[in-house]
């Protein structure tokens, strides 16, 4: 594997405000890494400083290799997918895909409507970039709607146009900010899977912006979740979710919230901040754990339960959809496997390997 | 006995709707369609009667030297003044927007500075610029005498006067356009230029041309159909500074309107004048809204 992409201890303010701490991230050909975190923590602004839509204060930008910190987001070649797609409003889904082509393709005179037709080799180029505009066209299932305007379209069929915007040009890589937010629930899971099946058609390095980790998690193989301007973890999905670095990221990741137990919660672990997914803890006759049933949640599938320790700390379960829920306010018994509980540092928040 | 809830919204809906319909019904239908029907006439303000002429008025406005006059300068003000307005406007606003990036309060001062000629009363204005452009006296022209050039008498050459008073129509509406102009251009939402880039239409006359002026379309419809308006209805500078002269060499449809009306009284005329200033801006505005409005909303 080579890396396409590198930042390099990219740091980057406006003004006062640190927007990216000596933020550093590789991308490999062909990988697809998320950048997770919440608003604000900078993965935009990381994507933004690897298209070259936004210089970095200090640090490199490498592409292939070499350093890219004084090239165009146009002399670098990537593609980037908008959060709101970005469609030029005046021109039809065909002119919207064929745009960076022709201004790749084209000189400034040859992109005149009839006189341009005149200079040598643009009937040619226009020909090609038919081609490749149709191509893109096929893949997307955009052929019925090339002559609309993107006033007359979805949100769903707009992003589409955006992916074949970008796929159209045969970029270095692509850049996809928040590219399903502005989509309903459903939409955005089978456009989830069109993404991925667009980068493994294509084969080239996708890196995605995004601030729902069931996305990431569910696309990426490289996730790089991003805090407060800085890098807090970057691997891969398994990772993340196993070995958590410290307590942000293991809060971050996981469908269901982590439960944090502090001492004196049930789990003594010495003095220690211990992190249990509800889903790894459930009703068990001989369990360790005795806690109190506030409420639960019928889900179908599962039963989310909500439960308090003597302390008062708010701990959350799951348990299988069969489980006889008591009464609320009668104590249960909860077991989990030793190998399942995450050890933190209650000072620094950072991961400790278990004793044994 | 209480209403049904439909008649009760319909009542709350003539409520809103009832007196400013009136007040438009009043003070605007009644008024033009008394003026449409005197222009018929050789009605003259204060006589006791009047006889119906047909269409003389109109004749007499087509056919007569003074009134192509007006005519014509009329649209030659108009077809200065609109191009020359709005693209001042629209290349004032691009800098100024530009520039709240890197000096905002110089920006700020420099939007108040284009704005102030639109705030300003025109007549006190025209004043001032009949200072400025004295032929002898005013600064214009003691520049142009000591660089060496020939000083125009500005207000009193009749091949000249008509693009004078253009010129100062042009000043005066810049930086009304300049407002229009900057509050479309914060519309215009940043991703766009950030797409035109990666597509590589970055450079700042493709930006233009990509982004910028296509999202400017319905303003520019806007700001087309103001200055024309406001063109169209050029007075108080030829009121103030010519009095439509010399020899009508600036005489237009408002001021030939005023002067036919309120000093010969000739009531009758001065109502066809005013028809056909009417139908120019109708026309204007149908034409600009029909063929240019499909175009800029790109449904």
């Amino acid at each position: 594997m080579t890396t396409i992409l590198e930042l390099r201890d990219v740091t980057r303010r406006f003004g006062q405000k640190t927007v990216l701490n000596s933020v550093s991230i590789k991308i490999e050909q062909g990988s697809f890494t998320a950048l997770l975190g919440a608003s604000g923590c900078g993965k935009s602004t990381s994507l933004r400083i690897m298209a070259g839509l936004d210089r970095p204060t200090s640090g490199d930008v490498l592409l292939g290799g070499s350093d890219v910190s004084r090239q165009s987001a146009y002399e670098r070649n990537v593609a980037m997918v908008f959060q709101s797609y970005a469609l030029y409003p005046h021109l039809t889904v065909a002119q919207n895909i064929t745009l960076p082509l022709t201004m790749r393709h084209l000189s400034p005179l040859g992109r005149i409507p009839l006189l341009g037709s005149l200079v040598p080799g643009v009937a040619e180029a226009r020909r090609t970039i038919r081609t490749k505009v149709g191509e893109a066209a096929e893949v997307l299932g955009l052929n019925e709607l090339l002559d609309r305007k993107p006033g007359q379209l979805s949100g769903g069929q707009k992003q589409r146009v955006a992916l074949g915007r970008a796929l159209v040009r045969d970029p270095s890589l692509f850049l996809l900010d928040e590219p399903l937010s502005n989509l309903d629930a459903r939409l955005r899971v089978r456009m989830r899977t069109e993404i991925s099946a667009l980068h493994r058609r294509t084969g080239k390095a996708f890196i995605y912006v995004t601030h729902d980790q069931t996305e990431a998690m569910a696309m990426a193989d490289q996730i790089v979740v991003m805090i407060d301007g800085r890098v807090a973890q970057a691997g891969s999905p398994r990772d993340l979710y196993e070995r958590p670095a410290n307590r942000d990221v293991a809060a971050f990741i996981g469908h269901n919230a982590i439960n944090l137990l502090e001492p004196g919660d049930g789990i003594e672990a010495g003095n220690t901040i211990v992190g249990l997914r509800p889903e790894d803890l459930s009703p068990a006759d001989t369990g360790a754990l005795l806690l109190r049933l506030e409420s639960a949640e019928y889900l179908g599938s599962e039963i989310v339960l909500s439960l308090r320790s003597a302390r008062g700390t708010e701990i959350r379960a799951i348990a299988a959809s069969d489980f006889a829920v008591p009464a609320p306010g009668s104590e249960i018994r909860l077991g989990y496997a030793q190998d399942r509980l995450h050890m933190f540092d209650p000072a620094t928040g950072i991961r400790q390997e278990k004793a044994a | 006995m209480r209403l049904s809830l439909e008649k009760r919204q319909a009542l709350t809906d003539l409520w809103l709707v009832g007196p400013a319909t009136l007040a438009l019904v009043v003070f605007i239908f009644v008024p033009v369609a008394i003026v449409a029907v005197l222009s018929f006439t050789d009605y003259q303000f204060g006589a006791a009667s009047f006889n119906w002429s047909g269409l003389d008025n109109y004749i007499k406005l087509f056919s007569s030297s003074i009134g192509r006059r007006a005519v014509t300068n009329t649209l030659i003000y108009v077809a200065i003044v609109i191009p020359f307005s709005v693209g001042l406007g629209l290349l004032v606003a691009i800098g100024l927007h530009q520039m709240t990036q890197w000096a905002p309060r110089m920006s700020n001062v420099m939007k108040t500075i284009y704005f102030l000629p639109v705030a300003a009363t025109l007549v006190a204005m025209s004043v001032a610029w009949q200072m400025v452009l004295h032929p002898s006296l005013g600064i214009v022209n003691q520049a142009l005498f000591s660089a060496g050039l020939p000083t125009p008498n500005w207000l009193s050459d009749r091949g000249l006067v008509l693009y004078t008073l253009a010129m100062i129509g042009i000043w005066q509406s810049i930086g009304y356009n300049m407002v229009l102009f900057l509050a479309g251009l914060a519309a215009i939402p940043s991703e766009l230029y950030d797409a035109a880039e990666v597509d590589g239409a970055g450079g700042v006359w493709s930006r233009f041309w990509t982004v910028t002026w296509p999202m400017l379309g319905p303003t520019t419809l806007f700001v087309m159909v103001v200055t024309a308006t406001n063109a169209f209805r050029v007075f108080e500078t030829v009121a103030s500074m010519t009095k439509g002269g010399p020899a009508f060499a600036s005489d237009t449809l408002v001021y030939a309107l005023y002067r036919e009306g309120f000093v010969y009284f000739k009531a009758g005329y001065a109502s066809a004048i005013t028809m056909v200033f009417f139908a120019f801006l109708l026309a204007l505005a149908l034409v600009q809204f029909r063929l240019v409005e499909k175009r800029v909303h790109y449904r």
